[in-house]
């Protein structure tokens, strides 16, 4: 595996090895000194097109753990605001020898584009609508972790389905693993033709819910004009915000995800966020050591 | 290295020969840790940990003791890792006590380079400064490269750089033997 575009190419198998490479690395980050020498003199550019706190910060963290020297670009302060195209942009840095590439952009297929342009290794962190893989991984150590396991679990997966990349790279690897997705929100956040991806659409989020091992929330992304997509917010979290109300529906021992960022009080309650069910923060802690695992397995040169 | 893609040639140590080894190995190590206090063995994955658990055992069962035990796992230092092999396949380092504390003994199957043992000296320092640490291990089929020299040792043999050396393990691999392929 040289790239990681998706979790729609991955098998079983590979997913499988990431989290369980990624045990190693929880390890180290329980450890005083979180540094291993494994990936000293890679260089590693971080590009994120869009605005990022988590996903940036945690790939950075994850790399300089591993000793790679990483160089971060935002499109602020880039030459892509003096009108070079993403392109250029990449052949440029191209020629500067970088071992790998974390690129977050606006659009669908980008990383795709830029294994066509660039020799290095690139993991998508989130492209447009299509996929977000390392959240996906990172949510599934999480439940791989507190679950022990995939086969039969239910996960109900409420609200912005349209949007959300990180929904897709969770379909797709839930399904992989034997898990089963029931998705909710509002009709006009829901893709058409979205049962073909193998999950159960229900009208209303209690009937998701309802006997799930997992609630995970998706973010009202309103920088993408969902808020077109419903009248109000008053509304939306009227309807589709999880509240303790709504989790008692699920089992008792449920665990509540978020990817973050989180709009406290339009999709998740403050009470849930923050509640005993909640394993918001512990999402962000394992994404360190998935994004290590990542790393370390593109970068090792692994089947070439 | 996988098991069952040897093509063995030779027997180096059948099952009573190899526990006979063992059996000396551990008055070695009873003979040198009488001189030390706070002492952990730690067993370097995979099948390093195998023959440290045996030895922990017979010393705990011999000298009436508990000893500080751990695991560790070279694959994150290893000095060929930008050569463009295969990452190899990782399993967490576990020391469940403060090495600055302890003696270490470090245990492993075969050694052969010494790059094993250096990585795994520099895996052990990333917890700590430890008050030394000492290494012991099966087989020595020599060819180093490095300056590393163990401190007890099973049974030495000669080999060439083209030899595959492997001990099979009655716990991962059905029977107690020591082949050459």
């Amino acid at each position: 595996m040289k790239h990681l575009l998706g979790i729609e190419n991955l098998n079983k198998d590979q997913i499988m090895n990431i989290l369980e490479t990624a045990v190693s690395f929880a390890e180290i980050n329980q450890r005083q000194i979180k540094k291993v020498p494994t990936l000293k003199g890679k260089t590693i550019i971080n590009f994120f097109a869009e605005p990022s706190t988590r996903t940036r910060t945690s790939f950075e963290v994850a790399e300089k753990r591993l000793s790679a020297d990483t160089y971060n670009i935002a499109v602020s302060g880039s030459a892509i605001q003096k009108g070079e195209t993403l392109a250029d942009t990449a052949l440029n840095l191209q020629a500067m020898g970088p071992d790998a590439m974390v690129i977050r952009h606006s659009v669908s297929g980008t990383p795709q584009l830029l294994t066509e342009i660039m020799d290095c290794s690139i993991i998508n962190a989130g492209d447009g609508f299509h996929e977000h893989p390392t959240q996906a991984l990172l949510d599934a150590y999480t439940i791989w972790q507190r679950k022990g396991g995939f086969e039969g679990l239910k996960v109900a997966l409420l609200g912005d389905i349209y949007h959300s990349r990180v929904a897709r790279s969770n379909i797709y690897l839930l399904n992989k693993m034997g898990a089963h997705v029931s998705i909710s929100g509002p009709g006009t956040m829901l893709p058409k033709e979205v049962e073909k991806m193998g999950v159960t659409v229900e009208k209303l989020p209690k009937y998701a819910v309802q006997d799930a091992d997992i609630v995970m929330m998706l973010r009202v992304q309103n920088e993408r004009a969902s808020n077109l997509l419903y009248p109000d917010v008053r509304e939306y979290s009227r309807y589709f915000m999880l509240t303790p109300e709504l989790l008692k529906l699920a089992k008792k021992d449920a665990l509540v995800m978020h990817p973050g960022p989180a709009n406290r009080g339009v999709e998740i309650d403050d009470v849930v966020m923050d509640g005993e069910q909640s394993v918001i923060l512990e999402q962000v802690s394992n994404g360190v050591n998935v994004r290590m695992a990542v790393l370390y397995l593109l970068l090792g040169g692994a089947d070439k | 290295m996988k098991r069952e893609s040897i093509n063995v040639r030779k027997v180096l140590l059948n099952e009573t020969e190899m526990s006979k080894i063992i059996d000396r190995m551990v008055y070695e190590m009873i003979e040198h840790l009488s001189l030390l206090k706070n002492v952990a063995i730690v067993g370097i994955r995979t099948r390093g940990v195998i023959l440290a658990e045996r030895l922990i055992k017979k010393i705990e069962e011999k000298e009436n003791v508990r000893l500080a035990t751990g695991t560790i796992d070279i694959a994150l230092y290893r000095d060929d890792f930008c050569k463009g092999l295969s990452s190899p396949k990782t399993g967490p380092s576990v020391l469940n006590f403060d090495p600055e504390e302890y003696h270490i003994i470090l245990v492993d199957d075969v050694m052969y380079t010494g790059r094993t043992v250096r990585a795994a000296i520099e895996a052990v320092m990333d917890y700590g400064r430890p008050k030394s640490i000492k290494f012991v291990s099966l087989i020595d089929r020599g060819l180093r490269e490095l300056p590393i020299h163990p401190d007890i040792v099973g049974k030495v043999i000669e080999t060439s750089p083209e030899d595959k050396v492997a001990v099979f393990f009655k716990e991962t691999d059905g029977e107690d033997k020591v082949v050459l392929g």
